[in-house]
């Protein structure tokens, strides 16, 4: 019991830490608005079908991911105050607790860049299958934010984090992106539900292996 | 019954007998070596100063004997009322107080005690404990202002009171007086003198005055 009021703590902290230093949140905002604007001048008047729509929504959220996602453990790599996690918190605490965090820090982007998506792209983002594209988001967040999560934890600790965690991310990421984007399609297109659970299953074990990879490697990756 | 190394306002919290070992415990950086075969043992009411110059790795000892950092080689064990236990399981019982060691610019004094110790999830109850500490340290009056508007002789008061906000059966102080006034220095000696009495107090500084507060020393180093 006191490992779960410990992690919700934690989240908590770092909740409203955020909210008083908008440390990732400013990052990703603009980082999203940017993005998609590019995107919107690159096409114009242009209506991309879904295949392309799918990619460059979830090639927004990659990057945009990358820039804010690190944070979590850089900065308080940065303002010194990991010895005094390490201290009050077991490495399972913590691992535990940023990922949820990122988890909800990744929920918060992807319906920043689906609402945005949807007003800009007015007449071809029309998202068919509902539920496709809302297990999808789930599921991908939940990929994104285990993978990123550990991947911070190791780039925190490293002197050249900036282009690290990019460089890093990628070769881990790409099973995940190319299935969120392959099921982002299917939601597009209007598929039913079923000719989607083979994508399903991919995240699932996409996002079991990396907790548990995470899991183990925690210790080390925290402690020294 | 073990009681709180500090006694404020009548207020004791009970925690348990506890001796340190530390046994051959080598440190190797990138092939340099930082110590080795460092041994020692402490029980409760024992204190021990850590000497040596610069580089001579006490600040590495530290976070060893607190369990944030692993040996190369060596032990740490902690006996907590005749069961041994490893660092990993008594590392939220050190209080500690350290350069390395920063609490949260975004949230106030008081808040940093409160969110710390949830994190932390102990038996102890926060809320007059954080007060008792805070008037310890001379923050009360500032506990609700945020720490970035702190002075560096403050935030390192604030690291007291939050190294002895759980009761702290072991104490670890690294380079204990850097950045306090005469006022500062004087609150530290206070505690020293009374976590001596019942807890376990580690002091890791190139001061002699502050090394000669504790009952051992031991020097790092050639």
């Amino acid at each position: 019991m006191s490992a779960f009021s410990s992690t919700y703590s934690l989240i908590l902290k770092d909740v409203q830490s955020e909210l008083r230093t908008r440390y990732a949140l400013n990052a990703l905002l603009m980082f999203v608005v940017t993005a998609v604007a590019t995107i919107l001048f690159a096409l114009r008047s242009d209506q991309p079908n879904s295949t392309v729509l799918a990619g460059m929504y979830w090639v927004v959220v990659f990057f945009t991911a990358m820039s804010g996602l690190s944070r979590i453990f850089v900065s308080e790599e940065e303002r010194g105050t990991t010895m005094t996690l390490q201290l009050v918190a077991s490495p399972s605490v913590v691992y535990f607790g940023k990922l949820l965090f990122n988890t909800l820090l990744t929920l918060a982007l992807i319906v920043a860049v689906t609402v945005l998506y949807t007003i800009v792209f007015s007449g071809s983002f029309v998202i068919k299958t509902p539920s496709i594209f809302f297990v999808t988001v789930g599921l991908g967040s939940l990929g994104f934010a285990s993978a990123a999560t550990i991947i911070a934890a190791i780039v925190a600790k490293a002197n050249t984090r900036g282009t690290l965690y990019p460089v890093l991310s990628f070769p881990i990421l790409i099973v995940l992106l190319m299935t969120v984007m392959n099921a982002t399609t299917r939601a597009l297109d209007g598929e039913p539900f079923s000719e989607a659970l083979g994508d399903f299953q991919v995240l699932v074990g996409y996002f079991l292996v990396m907790i548990g990879g995470s899991y183990l490697l925690f210790d080390f990756v925290w402690k020294d | 019954m073990w009681r709180c190394g500090i006694q404020v306002e009548g207020s004791y919290y009970p925690v348990n007998d506890i001796t340190l070992t530390v046994r051959d415990v080598s440190k190797i950086f990138n092939r340099r070596i930082i110590f080795e075969n460092v041994a020692f043992s402490l029980s409760a009411g024992e204190s021990l100063a850590i000497t040596g110059k610069n580089g001579s790795g006490k600040s590495t000892l530290v976070k060893i004997v607190c369990g944030v950092l692993s040996p190369t080689s060596g032990t740490i064990a902690y006996v907590v009322n005749g069961k041994i236990l490893d660092v990993e399981q008594v590392k939220d019982k050190i209080g500690l107080v350290s350069p390395y060691l920063q609490l949260y610019d975004e949230f106030t004094g008081l808040e940093n005690l409160e969110i710390l110790s949830k994190i932390r999830a102990n038996s102890v109850p926060i809320g007059e404990r954080a007060g008792e500490v805070l008037r310890l340290v001379g923050l009360w009056e500032r506990k609700n202002d945020f720490l970035r508007t702190y002075s560096s002789g403050m935030k390192q008061r604030l690291k007291y009171a939050f190294a002895l906000l759980h009761c702290p059966p072991v104490l670890i102080l690294d380079e204990p007086t850097s950045n306090l006034d005469a006022e500062g220095i004087d609150v530290v000696k206070k505690i020293v003198q009374e976590q001596q009495k019942t807890a376990i107090l580690i002091v890791a500084t190139n001061d002699k005055i502050e090394a000669d507060w504790c009952q051992r020393q031991m020097h790092l180093g050639i």
